[in-house]
């Protein structure tokens, strides 16, 4: 590689943003230009922006850089995070591809409206001052709150696009607010002053409220329970390739909104947000195992599924330590590709030219496609954190450090959620194996076999080696402290 | 051949074998044929590998043996595998009672043979990977793992009831293995390593085996099952298959009990002493209380399943005694019920495959048509009652020994539970065989065929061996019992000189 390019890499910590940020404009303008026939080609050269986007973090020189006088971090955290993003991004286009075809949807604006929200995500993990997370949380909630009403001429779509937009609104609200407040109580907005400043023993009234704001309004964007009502709604009414994105990519760029805000401008006041944490990660892993019990519709079973995922992840994070953060990142590493690959398999769901999203409709897949129907189990099978699959060592790291950091009570009441969590990911498998067979699918594209494969490989062989994700992980988690 | 990972052959070769019938891309009779066929094989050729390490095992000594070890996560999780006097018998027993189950489904199974004989082969190495795994996650890894195939194996060839059967099977030993897990994360925080032989020296301290003695006992209670969390088991027996029946009580009940020796008892000695009153009243309930239930059924799968719950007790009973009689007769009665209770799963399997139904009420006089089947029956079931000269009698009576020795009350009143199974498998075996034959199907039930009699053959021949002579058993066992029972009287005593000390 030119010496040249190497250097503007390293000397700039947001190359990758500004890449990505120029891929989306000069593919809006392709988009503009060549008009209906150029929804293909646009999908396709965005995948390769974000691999591209991918390949400059993976090429930048290590060790934490900042830059606009602090305001942007890039650290091993923010790499190993926004790749996990970039990635998840680009699978989900790979998903849309076909359905969006076939629903007759297939617009350029797609992928574009794809690259602008990866765009806040990446925004959001690298952010390090309080104005970069707002900037970074809109550009990134304005281009999903369109892509959920993506099918606009279907009343649900819309509706959850509209849904989404109101509380969204309501929770960026919610999140200005608590900056003002700490903006008020510490004097700054940067991550570094405010940490400074909450050291004060004891803390503030006026910082301890704005931290209960804006974690308040953090927990709707990784839709923790109690800020969870947006999520079935929304799932089940947007298409289910977007509702795949959304279980992905925002969730890992929140998750790490959520730990770096915490960590890394809080650590003065860690007893006072480990209390919140700790309650919303055992509210959401209660709800997300008993709600989820009633779901007859796949896609809001998953809705329940992903809040309590959350609560999961969010066990790693209240036990506040380096383990702690490494814990989170394997489960979400591992969470995107169960979710993905679960919904792989939903977005294949499709009968006379329409989609089924019934979980009855499964019954007896096992006979009708065998293979989808043993990935989809395995996939199950790991979501219930059962080993030798990759859900149970995801479970593993975020229980072990909430062990070693004495929250023994938690761990127990989680494990007791995971158990009752299992009951709905086993029935679904009971579905497909037991149950008299219904009629079978249509076939799979080829896009989306690729990802269902590729999701369920990994799930299923994960166990052979684990170590590169564990050790990365874990140099990203020590970089935050 | 010193070097070669011969417990990792054993473990994975079943899976070669699955690998090799998943290839079989037709589900037409050829393809069928071939998968039973290629699972038989598979499970003999690993019966035959077991028997290396049955030949190589040395009984003089109490170490791992046949030792491999690999990095796996990080520093302190590794794959680390090996055998001792006490694992070893298990691995065997898994990799000869694997073949007959092949052989029991070979006929039994109309749907979907291929994934059925995935399912077995799957499991075999699963639980191989149980008794060989010294490294805690590994052991948890193989554990938990085999509820996938087992749940499976109910839920799509099962009964009836298969659906209901096979979630509480599932939820339930899932429900007691998760708290287990917390327990193996919080010796994994303490100890820095999760490799058995260290923390089997490693010394917590006593309120934490406290806690960490009843995680493992919530897991390995449900999985031996212990009364009063023994419901899933009669379920779970009725509606699997006969071959999962067989695996369930030969195999998988077995694992709590070599739960309870390779971790309760070694590494939290004073919890276990501390516990062991609690142990000896369950196991007495469990023996007297479920061989009166188990006279009460109608279904003959659930009168076997609930005497299996009763000879549980005796190896709890025999495992928290402490003692050398103890803990062998515990040992003793596990291998023992492994092959006698599969036995009598297996005979019923072979009227069920006939009649297909279980009711006691609906077989009579089957002597008169079934003479051989009559008495490989007797047998099982003296061998079940613990009659002297089968297999049943030297666990008991070692147990009982190991008891009488500790506890006068308990021996006592577990010995009722001898006579209460003479009751329900007396009871058992005259509705079935003996009386007139009367019933009109039943007139022409034809005898044992050269398959069954395959099956039943080296069942017998072991019940007979072992009651006759079961030295070579004890002989295998006797070092690694004598190290443990050496290791937990040490532990005793220091904690009491401590405590004498304090006062």
């Amino acid at each position: 590689m030119p010496a040249e390019i190497t250097a503007l890499i390293n000397g700039f910590p947001l190359a990758p943003e500004v890449f990505l940020a120029i891929c989306a404009i000069v593919l809006l303008l392709v988009g503009v230009m060549r008009e209906e026939t150029s929804a293909g080609p646009v999908a396709i050269l965005a995948i390769l922006a974000l691999i591209l986007t991918g390949a400059l973090i993976v090429l930048a020189e290590s060790g934490p850089r900042t830059a606009f006088g602090g305001a942007i971090i890039d650290d091993a955290f923010a790499r190993m995070m926004k790749l996990l993003t970039l990635a998840a991004s680009a699978l989900s286009i790979i998903l849309s591809l076909d359905y969006l075809r076939r629903e007759g949807i297939f617009k350029f604006e797609y992928p574009v409206l794809i690259l602008l929200a990866t765009l806040g995500m990446m925004l959001m993990i690298s952010s390090n001052d309080l104005i970069t997370v707002y900037l970074g949380l809109e550009l990134q909630s304005l281009a999903l709150y369109v892509i959920a009403a993506f099918h606009r001429d279907n009343v649900r779509s819309s509706e959850a696009g509209l849904k989404y937009f109101v509380l969204g609104a309501l929770s960026s609200g919610m999140l200005l607010y608590g900056c003002s407040l700490v903006y008020g109580s510490t004097g700054s907005t940067s991550f570094a002053q405010i940490a400074i400043a909450a050291q004060a023993q004891p803390a503030s009234i006026g910082l301890i409220f704005g931290l209960v704001f804006v974690i308040a309004g953090l927990a709707f964007k990784v839709s923790a329970v109690p800020f969870h009502m947006w999520t079935p709604d929304v799932y089940e009414g947007a298409p289910s390739p977007v509702t795949a994105f959304f279980s992905a990519a925002p969730k890992v760029a929140a998750m790490a909104l959520f730990t770096r805000v915490v960590i890394d401008a809080f650590p003065g006041a860690v007893d006072q947000w480990r209390q919140i944490v700790i309650a919303i990660a055992a509210l959401s892993m209660a709800l997300g195992a008993f709600a989820a019990i009633g779901q007859r519709n796949i896609k809001r079973l998953m809705a329940y599924s992903s809040i309590g995922n959350v609560g999961f992840a969010l066990v790693g994070l209240s036990a506040g330590t380096v383990e702690g953060v490494q814990g989170l990142i394997v489960y979400m590493a591992i969470y995107i590709a169960m979710t993905l690959g679960a919904f792989a398999c939903i977005i294949a769901m499709r009968r006379d030219g329409k989609s089924v999203e019934d979980i009855d409709e499964l019954a007896g897949l096992s006979r009708a496609q065998p293979v989808t129907a043993f990935i989809l189990a395995m996939l199950m099978f790991s979501l219930a954190g059962i080993p030798p699959l990759a859900g149970f060592f995801a479970k593993f790291y975020v229980f072990d450090a909430a062990i070693k950091a004495q929250l023994f009570w938690l761990a127990v009441f989680g494990v007791v959620m995971s158990v009752i969590a299992a009951f709905y990911y086993i029935r679904i498998v009971i579905i497909m194996y037991v149950y008299e067979p219904a009629e079978r699918f249509e076939p799979m594209a080829g896009s989306v076999k690729f990802v269902f494969a590729l999701t369920g490989a990994f799930v299923l062989l994960y166990f052979i080696l684990p170590n590169p994700l564990i050790e990365t992980a874990s140099q990203a988690a020590r970089s935050l402290f | 051949m010193t070097d070669w990972p011969i417990l990792s052959t054993v473990t994975f070769l079943p899976l070669l074998g699955a690998a090799l019938i998943l290839m079989l891309r037709t589900d037409d009779a050829d393809s069928r044929r071939n998968a039973r066929w290629i699972a038989l094989w598979t499970t003999l050729i690993t019966f035959g590998v077991s028997l290396f390490v049955l030949i190589g095992f040395d009984p003089s000594t109490a170490n791992f043996q046949f030792i491999e070890k690999q990095p796996w996560i990080g520093d302190a999780i590794s794959y680390h595998m090996g055998v001792d006097g006490i694992s070893m018998p298990f691995v065997i027993l898994t990799t000869l009672l694997m073949p007959l189950c092949i052989l029991a489904s070979w006929e039994a199974i109309e749907t979907r043979m291929k994934e059925y004989m995935i399912a077995f082969l799957v499991l075999e190495t699963l639980m191989i990977g149980v008794f060989c795994a010294l490294d805690l996650v590994i052991f948890y890894l193989f554990f938990e793992g085999v509820l996938i195939p087992m749940f499976l194996i109910i839920g799509v060839w099962g009964g009836k009831r298969r659906i209901y059967a096979s979630f509480k099977f599932f939820l339930y030993t899932l429900l007691g293995s998760v708290l287990m897990l917390l327990a193996i994360m919080y010796m994994y925080g303490q100890a820095g390593t999760t490799d058995i032989p260290t923390l089997l020296a490693f010394k917590f301290t006593p309120e934490m085996q406290f806690w960490l003695w009843l995680a493992f006992f919530a897991s390995f209670a449900v999985k031996m099952p212990m009364w009063p969390v023994h419901t899933w088991l009669p379920d779970a027996h009725v509606e699997a298959p006969t071959a999962g029946s067989v695996i369930l009580a030969g195999i998988l009940l077995k694992m709590g009990g070599y739960g309870f020796l390779r971790f309760s008892l070694p590494m939290f000695p004073l919890a276990s002493a501390d516990f062991a009153p609690l142990i000896f009243a369950l196991s007495v309930v469990a023996i007297i209380y479920t061989s009166i239930v188990a006279y009460a059924q109608t279904d003959m799968k659930k009168l076997i399943a609930y005497s299996s719950v009763a000879h549980m007790g005796f190896v709890t009973m025999g495992i928290f005694t402490a003692t050398t009689q103890g803990i062998q007769g515990g040992v003793f009665q596990m291998i023992s019920h492994g092959v006698v209770s599969a036995a009598l799963f297996l005979a019923v399997g072979v009227i069920y495959d006939r009649m297909h139904t279980r009711e006691i009420s609906a077989y009579g006089g089957l002597a008169d048509r079934m003479p051989l089947y009559a008495f490989c029956f007797m047998l099982f079931t003296m061998a079940n009652v613990g009659l002297p000269g089968t297999s049943g009698f030297v666990g008991e009576f070692l147990s009982l020994m190991g008891a009488f020795r500790v506890n006068t009350w308990v021996a006592f009143l577990a010995t009722f539970g001898v006579i209460a199974s003479a009751v329900y498998a007396l009871f058992l075996y005259r509705h079935v065989i003996f009386g007139k034959l009367e019933k009109a199907n039943l007139k022409a039930i034809a005898d044992l065929s050269p398959r069954e009699i395959a099956i039943m053959a080296p069942l017998v021949i072991l019940t007979i061996v072992l009651g006759f002579y079961p030295a070579p058993v004890l002989d295998y066992t006797a070092a690694s019992v004598q190290k443990l029972i050496t290791n937990y009287d040490a532990a005793l005593a220091a904690a009491a000189k401590l405590q004498f000390a304090a006062q």
